[in-house]
């Protein structure tokens, strides 16, 4: 098969790394060659943050090229916005829609646009949904990192790994049924 | 067992499967996560030195006394510990010794992206270039073994995305490595002038001999196409290069990888251009394949850093608009849209309120050091004039005002340093100001624990690599001794304290230092942190609608859990974010902001 490129973006503290590390092991385990890129460091104190996960038959590169992911998942708007030459032309854009001020919008060096949506619905039909209200009516907001994953195993197909199984390897046990359930909302938000 | 790993993971691992017993190292992005892994195993005294010299020595001697070892650290640490690596290099090992630079093209988290490749060929000390996980755990284990083969230290030459990518290894067991005899031996280890020029003609025969390992090196290795018609494109790549080029020319050009690039294959590299029409060179930053390319092949069609450029990464994008003309088909949008999301300092950080403060300041010079507070150079604060290095800070303010003193400008230094910045050179500088008597006010900012790598434990933080309680190195006792006569402790979130303590070292005509000491508002606290700082963190402050003026002058203190409520022109405090440092409340002229009931 044709490597898959699947690109996560966010703001530091969202939990890109713990979505793209439970993505990444359901992939390992159900027999695909898998590469995922980060950049860890600075850019974690409330930067931009992506993670780039990529599998197949054989995978060369870890990095995403621009205009090659088949799936952007992005944690809040601006940066849905800003990863959007990352995107296929066909590609499928998930959108969280979480907005975060970054520092500029804060001091007031720069307006947070209200109309990024708008924009970006210009150029593709966009799947928005609410992780964190979804999240927060399964009993906690921080478990919208799971159903953004959700959305992400729905738009490639990849249901038939046993994604329970690998959330009770890598999830501290209290929080296993709650983030069963947020992944499955999550699916089912962009069926 | 199959696993998935960073490169960083694997280079722990595969040390550990190489029977490495002793490793040292500063921490450093993207190379910090080697000796955090390396922690994990048993096995290993896996150690964190003050500064890479350290640690280098440091494994230089376990290897003479017979052990593996191991020194890893990012690529301007190499620059830190150069002076006992080439000498190290004349000297020969006992146990194998690895030196592992994590180098940063595109400078994600480094001041610069020098090309460490360069320090292998200058030392001359043999090198590997690993392109993912399994090479790192492969190359590693090799590199011990060719250690000790040929009597040599060896580089592990990574860069940020061989440390930070993940791909699946298969693991092994650990093989341990016998403890080796020690005996005394000036010839070999004692460089005194008759001694380093034996050793210096024996290091010629050696580079001999790790030539031939090159060429007949498995990590060297030419993948030709099965192509019948047309041009035959070569592509020539090291490290993470390699896979980029692959998705870019695909199955119909030929690949000559090197994973073992000092000394260069010359006569594999010959061989390989000598049978394509045209040879792409892929590699991040310098021409260092290149210009060996050049030499062996002069009348090969090269396209080098010609094409490609000698800086920033050369993702597959890069690679394919210098080489095709053009990049994949893109989604077009509106650029204008898009806001700056530059990192900031965390809510509660303590670097704010000394920053928020020393902004303001006029007719200084703010020497700056790498750290966190680094991005004080940024909006909101502009606290920054300068930037160099591990250590500057003190020095470089030093130099800065003898020059202002001769053209009496009447302008005063002030230098900012880290805790762990400041135990890995800092500590040196302010021995100079002292000895050289320049009267800056430096200003070590204590917040227990090294903060901009992921919260390494340092000597002034009381434990070890292992989290095992130390000797605590007691800072102010530190500068006491190098003849500071003039220390204040502050807390940085009294902004009262804060002016009080520059308002009255500002005047002296002599060095003096002010340690702002408190914690890292990310860091996890000790018994020591929770005895010593009152109330750590486990308040709110909110800010009473009824008496806010929407003013926003609480904003200008660049705080992340403040938002401005336009509608009602009021200042809002995200209850989710704030750790009731008590900064915003200070700075409100109308009282407002207050603690959570």
């Amino acid at each position: 098969m044709e490597t898959k490129s699947i690109l996560l973006v966010g703001v530091g503290g969202q939990g890109t790394i713990l979505a793209s590390k439970i993505l990444t092991t359901g992939l390992m385990e159900a027999g695909y060659d898998v590469k995922m890129s980060e950049i860890h460091g600075m850019s974690q104190r409330g930067g931009s943050v992506s993670s780039q996960v990529r599998y197949g038959d054989k995978v060369y590169s870890p990095v995403i090229e621009k205009g090659a992911a088949d799936v952007v998942v992005a944690f809040e708007q601006m940066e849905a916005l800003r990863a959007l030459d990352y995107l296929k032309k066909d590609g499928v854009l998930v959108v969280n829609t979480q907005k975060i001020d970054s520092m500029s919008v804060i001091i007031g060096d720069e307006e947070y646009p209200d109309d990024v949506l708008e924009e970006i619905g210009k150029h593709v039909e966009e799947k928005a949904v609410n992780a964190e209200k979804i999240a927060v009516e399964l009993g906690n907001g921080k478990a919208a990192n799971v159903v953004l994953l959700g959305t992400i195993i729905k738009s490639m197909g990849l249901e038939d790994i046993d994604w329970d199984q690998i959330l009770e390897n890598n999830i501290k046990p209290r929080f296993v049924e709650l983030n069963k359930k947020a992944l499955r909302a999550g699916m089912e938000a962009v069926s | 067992m199959k696993k998935l790993m960073t490169g960083d993971e694997a280079v722990a691992r595969g040390a550990w499967e190489a029977g490495v017993r002793f490793a040292s190292a500063y921490p450093g992005t993207p190379s910090t996560e080697i000796l955090e892994n390396l922690v994990t195993y048993d096995g290993i005294q896996a150690e964190w030195a003050p500064n890479e010299k350290v640690a280098m020595e440091s494994a230089i001697g376990a290897a003479i006394a017979g052990v593996r070892s191991m020194v890893s650290m990012k690529h301007v640490g190499m620059n830190v510990c150069a002076d006992p690596m080439f000498t190290w290099a004349y000297m020969g090992v006992n146990g194998g010794n690895l030196i592992v630079t994590a180098d940063e093209p595109g400078m994600y988290s480094s001041q610069n992206e020098q090309d460490n490749r360069n320090y292998a060929k200058a030392a001359k000390i043999a090198m590997f270039e690993p392109s993912d996980s399994q090479e790192c755990i492969d190359m590693v284990k090799a590199a011990f073994d060719l250690s000790e083969e040929y009597d040599t230290p060896a580089i592990l030459r990574m860069t940020t995305r061989v440390c930070h990518s993940k791909s699946i290894v298969e693991t092994q067991e650990r093989k341990e490595a016998a403890i080796k005899d020690w005996a005394p031996n000036p010839a070999k280890y004692v460089c005194l002038p008759a001694m380093s020029r034996k050793m210096r003609v024996k290091l010629e025969e050696r580079l001999a001999n790790l030539k031939a390992y090159s060429e007949n090196s498995p990590f060297n290795r030419a993948e030709y196409a099965q192509q019948t018609a047309g041009k035959k494109i070569g592509v020539i790549a090291s490290g993470i290069c390699y896979h980029y080029g692959r998705e870019v020319f695909g199955d119909d050009a030929s690949y000559l990888k090197l994973g073992f690039t000092f000394p260069m294959p010359a006569d594999l590299i010959k061989e390989f251009c000598g049978r394509m029409d045209q040879v792409y060179i892929l590699e991040e930053n310098d021409p260092y394949i290149e210009e060996c390319v050049r030499m062996v092949a002069p009348d090969a069609e090269v396209f080098g850093k010609n094409i490609f450029p000698p800086y920033g990464e050369m993702t597959p994008d890069v690679i394919r608009k210098a080489a095709c003309g053009k990049t994949l088909e893109t989604i077009d949008f509106d650029h204008s849209k898009l806001i700056n999301r530059a990192p900031a300092f965390c809510a509660g950080c303590p670097h704010r309120g000394l920053f928020y403060r020393l902004g303001k300041r006029k007719d200084i010079m703010i020497s700056g050091d790498i750290g966190c507070y680094t991005l004080a150079a940024g909006k909101p604060y502009q606290a920054m004039d300068s930037t160099v290095c591990m250590g500057a800070s003190i020095s470089l303010g030093h130099g800065a005002q003898k020059a202002f003193d001769m053209g009496n400008s009447g302008r005063k230094v002030v230098t900012v340093i880290g805790d762990s910045t400041f135990f890995h050179t800092g500590i040196n500088s302010l021995i100079n100001t002292v000895y050289n008597g320049s009267n800056t006010v430096n200003i070590i900012l204590d917040n227990r624990i090294t903060g901009m790598t992921g919260h390494q434990e340092n000597p002034g933080t009381g434990f070890t690599a292992q989290g095992d309680p130390t000797t605590l190195i007691d800072m102010e006792e530190v500068v006491r001794a190098i003849g500071i006569k003039h220390i204040k402790v502050v807390n940085p979130n009294d902004l009262e304290a804060v002016d009080a303590a520059l308002d009255e070292y500002l005047a002296l005509d002599e060095p003096s230092v002010i340690i702002t000491r408190w914690p890292c508002v990310l860091k996890k606290f000790s018994q020591a942190d929770l005895d010593e700082f009152e109330d750590l963190f486990a308040t709110k402050d909110v800010v009473d609608p009824d008496k806010c003026i929407g003013c926003k002058k609480c904003l200008s203190t660049g705080c992340p859990a403040m938002n401005y409520h336009a509608d009602e022109k009021k200042v809002v405090i995200l209850p989710s974010q704030c750790v009731g440092c008590d900064v915003c409340a200070q700075v409100c002229p109308v009282g407002a902001i207050g603690k959570e009931a």
